[in-house]
């Protein structure tokens, strides 16, 4: 077919338009200059095949690979019949909503831990006696475990207004700098045509500083889901102050949640990751995520030198099977890997549990995060442990069994009351 | 190999089973989706970005186009930290230098003079996208490799060279290529490479090839290696790529490891041998330890089932 045809025929045109709006409301992303292009691309290649129609398309609409299997399909209800394409598009709208009248509440109640079962954990009870120390205070140091529903409503302004300052990496990028120790010899030229030639002023430059990119891993089984919550309104505050935040979830299995925490609104955004994970207040399964982590992701977002953080009570529903090797690997892949324990709150906490023991050996930091003063601290016992750009060659220490951890791991800015 | 015109470099193929000739004369084996984004990148003048695992030859698509079409290959190494310095042009600091203390000694010249003068072309290094863009017979193939190494800020400059094919230098001016180059990106996805350069590019994946397709490319690339030992190669690797391992062996691989036995003079797989020579094939100790010993065994014995059944 040439392309005088295909542009008189017009009924190809539309099908295309028609069909890219299809895509599009299947979430994949195809502006208005692809479909024009993709016009043009199929006077080039013609109809005549089905399998260079079909690879056309693919090339002008798709950027990613995931968004493969979403073409494929409404490309094989798209030859077939109109009249189901048009099905698919109005089908996610629908069921979209379905969910959201029939489900909201439950939903998103055990999503966000409202339905709680920390056994292990022991309940504190709710603080009541109204004392002199300001209100503010008593709520940066109380467990969140412990916390009202108010309490947590605060807790959570507190939180947003945190950040974590992992000290920044030099990168080999460069900026002008009065005290930098390199000389820009392109500026000093320059200047040079301005002044007096027989003194050429040097003009220095240093290597620009950026923060590492972060990845999240957290915890969002059973015994974890009072904390979770609140440590995806932490990551979420994260993920709003900085770029290059990637954040999974895990419980049976391993979810990313980038994508949905990019959303400014905080409960719009944990309420889109609420729908989008299943496996909340579940069991845990450790070794098996961080190894599917390991296996899928870990090319793909500790490329560059990332920190990890991980954020788990280390209770293992596995017993720690593929825990050993997962943990191993992961160190070795990223620039420091972090551990956030809110179980560390307790003092004689011991490393008993199987998971915990073989975790300890494979982390750089090991701290607490149980309450808003603990989240906060993170950025100075971080800052503190983050003079050398290289990783500490000793490994955390494994206690033995029946021999608490002590300070030495274990980070304490404020005294438990 | 039909060649219409009468220009010395080729020109571009007329349609998409011209483009797979083109391809495969190169000894490249295309798939029909591949031929279909190449065709389409060439003819209607846009970058491809080719993304795939490693070793799936993503690299070689641009090699192989150059070789074909007779193009000057121009290529761009990516690394964190590269910048317009080593990517695009930098300037004679040392011959600047010599010529302003010439001016100095002879103490004729005006400063306006001096300073047109050596920010002029004399004094220009091109780097690569630079050359890309400078006139001449024909277009050359600009390979800009790994993209996902370089970081944010490069990205960020590459849209504009992307977009117009035109870099712009202060002290000259704007770079405008007559006709664009031929451009192939790259990207191991170590990272996503921003949306903003996807959408100025056609996007293609690369996936593992099938059987039939990896036996041609084994034959092409390794023809030393008996048709039966290619055989039983391909099927080995074609086994390994169905497990769980860290990272999973690529065409290179495949190849190198044809050649390996080659070298080893074997005509046909044996235990020992495939576990002394897994180090070719894969490239994580975790993965060697997992498949060295009985599961290499189990896996030659299915193989060896299956291709006897197929005969």
């Amino acid at each position: 077919m040439t392309s005088a045809a295909i542009s008189s025929s017009g009924y190809l045109s539309e099908n295309v338009v028609h069909f890219a709006r299809a895509l599009r409301r299947a979430g994949v992303p195809v502006g208005p200059d692809r479909v024009i292009d993709a016009l043009r691309a199929l006077a080039l290649t013609g109809v005549a095949r089905r399998d260079d129609f079909y690879w056309t398309l693919a090339a002008l609409f798709l950027n990613r690979q995931e968004q493969f299997e979403v073409f494929d399909q409404a490309i094989g209800l798209f030859w077939r019949h109109r009249e189901l394409l048009d099905q698919i598009r109005s089908g996610p709208r629908d069921i979209e909503a379905a969910d959201d009248e029939t489900l909201p509440g439950q939903r998103v109640a055990e999503a966000l831990g409202l339905v709680h079962e920390a056994a292990l954990l022991e309940q504190a009870a709710p603080d009541e006696t109204g004392t002199a120390a300001s209100h503010a205070e008593q709520l940066r140091q109380k467990d969140f475990d412990s916390m009202s529903g108010a309490e947590l409503a605060e807790a959570k302004k507190l939180i947003a207004s945190l950040r974590l300052p992992i000290a920044e990496i030099p990168t080999r990028r460069l900026r002008p700098s009065a005290h930098g120790r390199l000389i820009d010899m392109r500026a000093t030229l320059r200047s040079s045509l301005r002044g007096n030639l027989d003194l050429i002023p040097l003009a220095h430059r240093s290597l620009r500083k950026r923060h590492p990119p972060l990845v999240v891993l957290c915890d969002i089984s059973g015994s974890m889901s009072r904390y979770s919550r609140m440590f995806l309104h932490f990551v979420h505050a994260i993920t709003n102050d900085r770029d290059r935040v990637h954040t999974f979830v895990f419980g049976t299995r391993l979810s990313n949640i980038t994508r949905y925490l990019r959303h400014r609104d905080v409960d719009m955004a944990l309420g889109d990751v609420a729908r989008a994970v299943s496996d909340w207040s579940g069991g845990t399964r450790i070794g098996a995520t961080i190894r599917e982590f390991n296996l899928r992701w870990s090319r793909r977002v500790l490329g560059q030198n990332a920190v990890v953080l991980l954020i788990s009570d280390g209770l293992d529903r596995d017993g720690g099977a593929q825990l050993d090797e997962s943990m191993e690997r992961l160190r070795k892949s990223c620039r420091r890997l972090i551990w956030l324990n809110p179980l560390l709150r307790f003092d004689g906490f011991e490393p008993l549990a199987t998971g915990v023991r073989i975790m300890l050996q494979h982390v750089d930091d090991f701290l607490p995060a149980h309450n808003v003063d603990s989240l906060s601290g993170l950025a100075t016992a971080l800052a503190h442990r983050h003079q050398t750009p290289f990783k500490p060659l000793a490994q955390a220490t494994l206690p033995r069994p029946g021999q608490p951890l002590n300070a030495t791991k274990q980070v304490r800015l404020t005294p438990q009351q | 190999m039909q060649d219409k015109s009468q220009d010395k470099p080729r020109s571009y193929p007329d349609s998409i089973d011209d483009t797979h000739q083109l391809l495969s004369a190169a000894d490249y084996v295309a798939g029909r989706p591949l031929s279909t984004a190449v065709f389409l990148a060439l003819r209607m003048g846009r970058p491809l970005l080719l993304e795939g695992e490693a070793g799936v030859g993503k690299t070689e698509i641009a090699k192989v186009l150059a070789l074909a079409l007779d193009r000057r290959l121009i290529r761009l190494q990516c690394y964190e930290g590269l910048d317009i310095a080593s990517a695009v042009y930098e300037w004679n600091y040392s011959r600047q230098m010599i010529e302003i203390r010439l001016a100095e000694a002879a103490g004729n010249e005006s400063r306006q003079a001096l300073e047109n003068d050596i920010f002029s072309q004399r004094f220009l290094i091109r780097r690569p996208l630079l050359q890309a863009l400078e006139p001449s017979d024909a277009p050359p193939v600009l390979l800009i490799d790994e993209l996902d190494r370089s970081d944010e800020p490069f990205e960020a400059y590459l849209l504009e060279v992307l977009a117009d094919f035109q870099v712009t230098i202060p002290e000259i001016g704007t770079i405008r290529a007559e006709r664009p180059p031929i451009v192939i990106i790259t990207s191991n996805r170590t990272r996503e490479i921003h949306d903003a350069v996807k959408r100025r590019c056609l996007y293609h994946w690369i996936d593992y090839p099938g059987s039939a397709e990896e036996l041609e490319i084994v034959r092409r690339k390794a023809p030393r290696a008996q048709q039966a030992l290619a055989q039983e190669v391909v099927a080995f690797v074609q086994k390994l790529r169905t497990m769980d391992l860290f990272k999973l062996p690529g065409i290179a691989e495949t190849i190198d490891w044809a050649n390996a036995m080659v070298e080893l003079n074997r005509i046909f797989l044996d235990p020992e041998t495939v576990n002394d020579t897994l180090g070719a094939l894969l490239k994580y100790q975790d993965d060697v330890a997992r498949v060295r010993g009985d599961e290499a065994s189990r896996i030659l014995a299915e193989i060896r089932t299956e291709l006897s059944r197929n005969h």
